[in-house]
């Protein structure tokens, strides 16, 4: 990545590492000024650690406890999958109520991370002071127009939505920092610990479940519920704004409609954790897992799902394992599986120079493959593809949420001071930046509207006297396990194989890998690449000194990045520039 | 540090959050209360510096300028200024741990930024060469960073160390400060908030030597065990030990390494007195001990050094039990002169 200039108006520009994201994250672009679109793209990873190498030959229990480690903001959703995977592989079915526990914790943890990753990271991309300086002309605007909810949210304009983000200075920045820290109680009231929990085991949780403890979780997501009820009205009026002061907003960061979820939150009453039944509790899940291709949902099946998973190399710093030992030739129905499937995968790190024409990160290209192509999948940030799945599928009625067909429904009770409020989430026009970001908002209330469900019914086992929270195993000499859930920023899945009681392969494959991918051998971008690429620049300030490139960070962003990785944009016909910047937000040295 | 009021200095932070960790110490630290980083940074403690973080995880910045061309907000420029010795003083914060570059021939375990010169990602080994010299205090942040963690798990490939192990355990930093670690797998929020806050005392002259043990951890943090402050030593003392996950009694039989681990955790919940580890039914897995994880695993197996003591506590634990049984049985029951009736039996002398 030399100082290259292509042609007079591209310019290549690199971010990294990215802030406001978690770990560190690589995008390198060429920008064409000229017609003020993003002409190329590239993501890249700048870290390597080896899980799947360094869990070879541990013992299987220790699996949820390693791999929490993968994600420091949310370790539990691994932690989480690691123990349906090897509650599968042990053949334990967990009491009821240890499963309403898990769920009420990754209810609070969706409730934490998308508030604060939303409002103290996203948030600031929005804000008032981000505005000023990249489009002065938005800013004005929103200055001067009306907030359609002003009286459900109480901000009267759209400029006093933007100034109540601003870092630090901003009232609803500081309170959903705050918001941040409860909703952890919440989750920390279930599991033990943020970010990597204490109190998660195959069979079930140690967490002692008291009526105590679901008084103190009820007492605060009524709060919390009060708080989605100013919340979801306030971000529907800034998104829309964005649309309505940059026409053409909507092509920035779109790409075909390509999602998948997982399903996330276990029905107890039907999971049971075997192979061979997963597709109907698969169903059964709160979330429903599904693949949507150009708006058509391909299939709810999780053994489906599972089969489809391919694991590509190409740019990543990786050898092939082609030749090498296959683990899983079926699956436990009798399907094959595929060489370059989790199961079957090998990691082997091959470390070298970075060079975008070839080799350029450490994240590999997962594929879900669905007979004929390698789709590039990517999760929306999590929310989108969640919400679209489940509106299409039809599956979720617990009162509190109810999925139509085409839309997702909330019922949010009566709370301290606001009555009743039911919230629709309709499936959008596009799969974009904003549409990301506004499916984050909403899924809080699904989230929040989902464990007032958890506490129901976790009450009626405690008061029925079940108080039991964990069911024994014995650990087989030889077996496999897969399992299946919605990491915050979308879907997650763990694969392993157990051979003379130890650990023989173990591979876990997060949101982001699905989404900051490099190009495959295909040649097929991942993506982040493919939603940054050919997606307009909206920016006011011109390529030089205060260019910013907030519309692609805005983007990147949108999608949740959660790696540590790096996205790097890079200016290539440029020089230096001496210019210092007034210091900001916790640089504030005046 | 000229200023004349502390007030009126100016303390740079520069994080590196890109050792080999997972960000779930940058994650934990905005759970802080006590202080919160919103507290810290706008001077709502009395002689609090002003503070300039430069933070990956929440940080305003975030422009172009990744490869050295020109553009508003670039985050890295920071770590430029403080090699070049215009951020003075600076406390570096590292998260993550180091892995060993020198094992390979090329290409990199993990870069946080670029090296204008090469093009190439710049190692966090190399930040560190190049900015701790200049650096008032280094702070290692969570077990990666200050003894290595998970990602220097037997069988790693990165080779991978705590920050102690790459500058050496005797470094000092030039104002004599040793490397100040706060272990946690992840740090506890206020624990890591609170170090903060007294480096950042110390840093403006208001503070003596920060109190360190020999694993470079804060005294006053880490001097107890997990056992001295759980609420369910008591099960121990009186040998009532739990097989079953879900009990609240004590867990040592299931894998609670508690008795010989240092840190605060059951005392202090992990925020606002809210959970833990083995006070809410966690086993202890030693996430805070150099030793930490493979002198630890498998966690879920009976810590082999507590079936001598556990045994002890057993056989006398359970005829404490039983003492106790009697004397809880006898202070379950009111004394007998609470009742109705014309007589007072209370021992008063009626005068009337």
């Amino acid at each position: 990545m030399a100082t290259a200039q292509t042609n007079s108006n591209l310019v290549e520009m690199a971010w990294d590492p990215i802030t406001r994201i978690v770990g560190s994250l690589g995008i390198y672009t060429k920008i064409d000024f000229g017609k003020r679109t993003v002409a190329e793209c590239h993501s890249t990873s700048s870290i390597f650690r080896g899980y799947s190498i360094f869990m070879k030959g541990k013992d299987p229990r220790d699996a949820h406890f390693i791999t929490s480690r993968i994600c420091g903001i949310c370790g539990d959703n691994h932690a989480t999958c690691s123990c349906y995977t090897q509650n599968m592989a042990y053949g334990v079915r967990p009491p009821h109520l240890g499963e309403w526990i898990v769920n009420l914790g990754e209810a609070a943890e969706y409730m934490f991370d998308h508030n604060i990753f939303q409002e103290n990271l996203v948030g600031v991309d929005f804000c008032e002071r981000m505005v000023r300086e990249t489009n002065p002309g938005v800013w004005e605007k929103a200055a001067k127009t009306e907030a359609a909810h002003a009286s459900a949210h109480g901000y009267r304009t759209i400029g006093d939505i933007m100034k109540s983000l601003n870092p630090l200075e901003g009232e609803f920045y500081r309170e959903a920092l705050q918001m941040s820290r409860m909703t952890r109680e919440m989750f920390c009231l279930m599991e033990g610990r943020h970010v990597h929990p204490s109190t998660l085991y195959p069979g079930g949780v140690g967490t002692v479940a008291t009526i105590q403890l679901f008084t103190d979780y009820l007492t605060r997501l009524m709060r919390y519920v009060e708080f989605m009820k100013r919340v979801v009205p306030m971000h529907d009026d800034l998104f829309d704004f964005f649309y309505e002061a940059m026409p053409g907003y909507e092509k920035v960061g779109e790409r075909r409609v390509l999602l998948g979820c997982w399903g996330s939150l276990q029905d107890p009453e039907y999971c049971n954790f075997k192979y061979r039944d997963m597709t109907d509790w698969g169903r059964k899940m709160f979330v429903t897992p599904g693949v949507v291709v150009d708006g058509k949902l391909l299939t709810t099946d999780l053994v489906k799902i599972n089969l489809g998973i391919r694991i590509l190399l190409g740019h990543s710093y990786y050898d092939n394992w082609e030749g090498k030992e296959i683990f899983v030739k079926n699956d436990p129905l009798g399907n094959p599986v595929d060489e370059h499937h989790p199961w079957n995968q090998h990691t082997i790190p091959k470390p070298q120079k970075r060079d975008f024409d070839d080799k350029y990160s450490w994240v590999m290209s997962p594929r879900w493959y669905d007979g004929k192509d390698h789709l590039a999948l990517d999760t929306g940030g999590g929310p989108l593809a969640r919400l679209w799945v489940t509106a299409l599928a039809g599956l979720v009625d617990i009162g509190y949420v109810k999925a139509t067909g085409t839309s997702v429904i909330f019922n949010l009770p009566k709370t301290a001071t606001k009555p009743e409020v039911s919230f629709e989430w309709k499936i959008p026009k596009w799969s974009n930046t904003i549409e990301r970001d506004r499916a984050r908002t909403y899924f809080q209330a699904y989230a929040a509207a989902a464990a007032l469900h958890f506490v129901e019914q976790a009450l009626k086992e405690v008061r029925a006297g079940h108080t039991k929270t964990w069911e024994p195993f014995k650990v087989p000499k030889d077996a496999i396990g897969c399992g299946f859930t919605e990491a915050v920023r979308g879907v997650l899945s763990h694969h392993m194989v157990i051979r003379d009681g130890k650990i023989a392969n173990y591979h876990p494959y997060p949101p982001t890998p699905w989404n900051g991918n490099p190009r495959d051998i295909y040649g097929t971008p991942g993506p982040y690449e493919d939603a940054v690429q050919g997606s307009p620049i909206f920016e006011e300030n011109g390529p030089g000194d205060k260019f910013k490139g907030i519309d692609i960070m805005r983007t990147v962003r949108s999608f949740d990045p959660c790696l540590p990785c790096g996205v790097h944009m890079y200016l290539g016909n440029g020089k230096v520039l001496e210019k210092r910047h007034s210091p900001t937000l916790l640089n504030q040295v005046g | 540090m000229a200023a004349t009021k502390p007030e009126d200095a100016l303390v740079h932070v520069l994080w590196i959050n890109a050792g080999l960790s997972c960000d779930g110490d940058s994650v934990a630290l905005t759970a802080a209360m006590q202080p919160s980083i919103e507290e810290i940074v706008l001077g709502a403690l009395p002689g609090l510096p002003k503070v300039a973080v430069h933070w990956p995880l929440i940080d305003f910045e975030c422009g172009p300028g990744g490869m050295g061309e020109p553009g508003a907000d670039t985050f890295i420029k920071w770590f430029y200024k403080a090699e070049k010795g215009e951020l003075d003083p600076f406390v570096l914060v590292v998260e993550g741990s180091i892995p060993n570059e020198a094992i390979k021939k090329e290409g990199y375990w993990c870069g946080f930024g670029n090296n204008f010169e090469t093009g190439q990602p710049m190692t966090t080994s190399e930040w560190l060469d190049r900015l701790t010299p200049k650096a008032l205090a280094v702070l290692a942040v969570g077990t990666c960073a200050t003894y290595g963690g998970i990602h220097a798990m037997a069988g790693n490939p990165t080779g991978a160390m705590g920050v102690p192990d790459y500058l050496g355990w005797n470094w000092k930093s030039r104002a004599g400060i040793p490397i100040v670690c706060v272990p946690g797998c992840p740090i506890q929020p206020d624990n890591l908030s609170e170090t903060i806050l007294y480096l950042l005392y110390q840093a403006t002259g208001q503070a003596p030597m920060i109190p360190l043990d020999e694993n470079l951890r804060p005294k006053w943090l880490f001097g107890q065990t997990v056992h001295e402050g759980c609420d369910r030593a008591g099960y121990y003392e009186q040998g009532d030990f739990t097989t079953d996950y879900g009990s609240p009694k004590c867990l040592v039989k299931i894998g609670c390494w508690g008795p010989v681990v240092k840190c605060n955790v059951p005392k202090r919940g992990w925020m606002a007195g809210i959970g833990g580890c083995p006070n809410v039914g966690g086993i202890c897995i030693g996430c805070t001990m150099p030793g930490f994880p493979d002198k630890f695993m498998p966690f879920m197996d009976e810590p082999p050094g507590s079936k001598v003591s556990a045994g002890i506590s057993g056989v006398l634990g359970k005829l404490v039990r039983n003492l106790r049984g009697i004397t809880e049985r006898t202070l379950d029951k009111e004394p007998k002169w609470r009742h109705r009736g014309e007589e007072l039996t209370t021992g008063y002398r009626k005068p009337w």
